[in-house]
């Protein structure tokens, strides 16, 4: 908002873009990272109001002990179908769509690098969750036994492990494509002059990302297919009778189950490296440092999986070396949270709606942090492990962690996408009213936790009563958020002002070389790279 | 704490090499009326210290049994209140076992860290954003690197975790010793009750096994709309709803026990706070862990992995008692047993049982 100053249009505003022509031919068939970018986005925000309602049935059953709702088997599904689609309807195809907008756009890039693909990657998405969400109609409900599925108690479900099994596949196949496609984006298609070590943030770490998903969602995919096979043809991998083993499961699982948790938050952390230095008008504090311990965290979050697991029984030896694994992330996520001070240290701050967002990300997940090394003290997980404590500690690094930065980076290049700026006061409520109920709503799960109250239950002892209502109404606030959100952007695309190429007054890149709104296409050419156009252009940085 | 780890033969130990080994028994105990706020509060702590010594000579000095007894009693009155959680409770309770005291302050420990850490780290992010900005005429630097800065926030936090991760290290290789046990009690999970069978105590089978499962009271009220209130389920002026059982598993103070761990169905976990650990509970597989209760009491617990739609409902209930009294216990359960058996085939006395 402060650089919207007039005569900034650069470009020729006509609309030569040659967009395909009719519902099916641009959104269906498209194979525009602008558009398959947008289609994932809005995919991310429905599937973020289902899993939100799910979340409020929750918490209205838990806002008061007794059970005035719902039947606890009921409850288990919806604890159940909350994180699946959060997480693989939510926060990841979010970031993917971050990815294709802006990866192809902050390296001069025509496209992805692989666009039928792209389109194909998206389009499972919504067939994938169709088919999830449809096990609430069949007989016997959705699955429930939590989203880690841990057998023999997810098996216990009827067909609907077959279908949460097939869905859970088509989303893996959709996030290897992606991630290929990223992979392939980043390595072949950069402008000459786009140096690795002259990227943006957001695309070394969507890079490193992309690594980490190729990795894992084949482990996920194998884990998986023995469970099905277990239930359905008469195996035997995670059924002791038979010779297998049930925590061989949870190995394998949480093999995948760690990486994704820095799926989940390594774009985070390129999408709040890039606002923080452009709104505090300074280049990013330690840009290699950054690469760095990105690749680090990348590194250890593959040996670090069994702290999932510090209560199953396993050898002192394990205990140990988990512990001590899981608290060395700490040091690299130091770096960043350090670095990101140290960019703002000394520098010309304004606080516009994406930079309060990530400001908002930097401490609220700093906090889900430290709630991380607690957790890692094996003596201490005895206790606080699958309690509430636990609850607190992942919504702060998903909710306040991950979503934060992906709203962070929607008000932030939503002026890019739309050419028209949003209402700074509605984006800025939107935030102070989200900092407000979202602490409501998880902070006090921190002390339930403590106290004793175990996760995934549906009633509780009555000395629980009051930091659940707390919770609850906490929870209620938030509801109302994607409501505030969408009203927000709706009424920037209708009757938002005009906005620059810049955009921000502080802001460096490719991306903000185009016009605004971004045109259908972009570097068809290859751009002819200047130093001063790159937020890290200075390859001493 | 280690599966499949080999039993050891248990045998007979004296007291004082119990105080020694001790390692995975923990004890929340609050003074009743004092809910466990973050800090480690001074007096409430020495007081209960004090009352653990008192009860502890009473018990080994063995004069006027009746008086020990009536102290203990009084005692266990008071523990009974302290290690439920309360209401608007903010931290993990201390226990009573050794393990929990440890968990208590390993926890206590890394909470301190992080909030010095996170005075520091977010002190100076406030500072900067108070100070540095374009409102006041901040005019931006343009550095962006300071390797001086970089390498000391890379060194200084690895010296704190490894100062944090010696003594979780200590205290873990203590609690893995689940040798030498007076009591070992094997734990099974079911869908969605607990067995105990009480394999064997000082060096004899004791053939006591029983189901323990949540008490009627809580199980009528915990009904979708049963319209009863959760309040209203109390024993004496505890409110007990959800975390009381039909028959609690009885245990006795000051002496090793050993529990091995496992389930018939689905994964479960045995957790009682005040103990101060929990453990999985996995169909053919068996965990063992152990405990040594510093004071008589009851101490609630619950399951604490998804074991299905009931897993909110089945609780966990330790009764903690003196030796004497526990040795009295455990051979009336054996009488009962004993005559069930032997009268069912000789005895055609009561037809209509």
């Amino acid at each position: 908002m402060a650089t919207h100053a007039a005569g900034h249009h650069a470009d020729h505003h006509d609309d030569h873009d040659h967009k395909p022509q009719g519902f099916m031919n641009r959104w269906v068939f498209t194979t525009n990272h602008k558009d398959i970018g947008t289609l994932y986005l809005v995919f991310a925000f429905i599937m973020f109001c289902i899993g939100g309602a799910m979340s409020g049935v929750i918490r209205a059953e838990l806002m008061t002990p007794g059970l005035q709702f719902v039947e606890p088997y009921f409850f288990n599904q919806m604890t159940t179908l909350h994180a699946l689609v959060m997480i693989f309807g939510g926060v990841m195809p979010a970031f993917v769509g971050l990815g294709n907008w802006m990866i192809p756009l902050q390296i001069g890039a025509p496209d992805m690098a692989l666009p039928r693909m792209n389109n194909w990657s998206f389009w499972i998405m919504p067939f994938a969750f169709t088919v999830l969400l449809l096990t609430l109609f069949l007989p016997g409900g959705a699955p429930a036994g939590g989203w880690t599925l841990y057998p023999p108690l997810s098996l216990q479900g009827g067909s609907s492990v077959a279908f949460a099994i097939f869905a859970i596949h088509m989303m893996g196949i959709s996030s290897i494509m992606g991630a290929i496609n990223i992979i392939a984006t980043i390595l072949n298609m950069r402008a000459p002059g786009m140096t690795l070590h002259k990227m943006p943030l957001f695309v070394w770490t969507w890079l490193i990302t992309a690594f980490l998903l190729i990795a894992v969602m084949p482990v996920l995919a194998g884990a998986i297919t023995m469970l099905l096979t277990d239930k359905f043809f008469g195996t035997s991998f995670f059924n002791a009778a038979g010779g297998g083993d049930p925590v061989m499961f949870q190995h394998i699982f949480w093999f995948f189950g760690h990486p994704e948790v820095y799926i989940m938050i390594l774009p985070a952390f390129g999408v709040v490296s890039e606002i923080i230095p452009t709104f505090a008008r300074k280049p990013l504090f330690g840009y290699q440092a950054m690469v760095y311990a990105t690749a680090s965290i990348a590194f250890l979050s593959f040996i670090v999986w069994a702290h999932h697991m510090f209560t199953v029984g396993m050898p002192l030896g394990g205990e140990l070396f988990f512990m001590y694994a899981t608290m060395l992330i700490a040091v690299p996520t130091g770096v960043k949270v350090f670095n990101w001070v140290s960019t703002m240290w000394k520098g010309s701050m304004t606080f516009e709606t994406p930079m309060l967002w990530a400001v908002g990300f930097v401490i609220l997940f700093t906090i889900g942090g430290f709630s991380g090394l607690m957790l890692a003290i094996v003596p201490a997980d005895f206790q606080y492990h699958d309690t509430y404590f636990v609850v607190a500690h992942f919504h702060y690094v998903l909710v306040t962690g991950a979503l934060f930065s992906i709203i962070a980076a929607v008000y932030f290049w939503w002026p890019k996408w739309t050419g028209k700026m949003y209402s700074e006061k509605w984006g800025k409520f939107h935030f102070w009213w989200t900092i407000v109920f979202v602490n409501l709503l998880f902070f006090p799960q921190h002390f339930l936790g403590l106290a004793g109250m175990p996760r995934r239950i549906p009633d509780y002892n009555v000395a629980f009563a009051d930091w659940n209502l707390i919770s609850s109404l906490g929870a209620f606030g938030m509801l109302l958020t994607p409501i505030f959100m969408f009203l927000i952007l709706w009424h920037s695309k209708k009757h938002g002002a005009t906005a620059t190429a810049q955009v921000w007054e502080g802001a460096h890149g490719l991306e903000w070389t185009v016009p605004s709104p971004a045109p259908h296409h972009t570097f068809t050419e290859p751009p002819v790279i200047r130093a001063q156009d790159l937020a890290h252009g200075d390859p001493t940085h | 704490m280690t599966a499949r780890r080999a039993a050891h033969q248990p045998g007979w130990e004296s007291a004082a090499q119990w105080h020694s080994v001790r390692g995975r028994t923990q004890a929340r105990r609050e003074p009743s009326g004092v809910s466990p706020w973050l800090a480690d509060g001074g007096g409430p702590n020495d007081w209960d210290g004090f009352r653990v010594m008192a009860m502890k000579s009473l018990a080994t000095t063995r004069t006027g049994r009746a008086a020990a007894a009536a102290a203990l009693a009084m005692a266990a009155g008071m523990v009974h209140a302290s290690t439920m959680p309360v209401r608007w409770q903010l931290n993990m309770g201390k226990g009573v076992t050794e393990s929990a005291h440890n968990a208590y302050h390993a926890h206590m420990i890394a909470l301190w860290v992080c909030v010095v850490i996170g005075v520091i780290v977010f002190g100076a992010m406030a500072y900067a954003m108070f100070k540095f900005r374009k409102s006041k005429g901040a005019v931006a630097a343009q550095w962006s690197h300071n390797t001086k800065a970089e390498v000391i926030w890379t060194v200084i936090p690895v010296i704190i975790l490894i100062a944090m991760a010696w003594p979780a290290t200590q205290i873990l290789i203590k609690q893995a010793d689940t040798s030498n046990p007076v009591l070992t009690v094997k734990v099974t999970g079911y869908q969605w009750k607990w067995r105990y069978e009480y394999v064997d105590y000082e060096g004899k089978p004791t053939g006591v096994n029983f189901v323990s499962k949540i008490d009627a009271d809580s199980d009528k009220t915990r009904q979708l709309k049963s319209g009863l209130d959760p309040h209203a389920v109390k024993v004496g002026t505890e409110s007990t709803y959800l975390l009381n059982v039909d028959k609690p598993l009885v245990l006795p103070t000051n002496a090793k026990i050993r529990f091995v761990i496992t389930a018939d169905d689905v994964i479960h976990a045995w957790w009682v706070p005040a103990l101060g650990w929990k453990t999985d509970a996995i169909p053919d597989i068996i965990n063992d862990a152990w405990t040594l209760i510093e004071q008589p009491g009851t101490y609630r617990g619950q399951c604490a992995e998804l074991c299905g739609q009931d897993h909110g409902f089945m609780p966990i209930v330790v009764e903690a008692r003196p030796k004497a009294e526990f040795d009295q216990w455990l051979a009336a359960q054996q009488a009962a047993a004993a005559p069930a058996t032997a009268s069912a085939a000789p005895a055609p006395a009561a037809p209509q049982g």
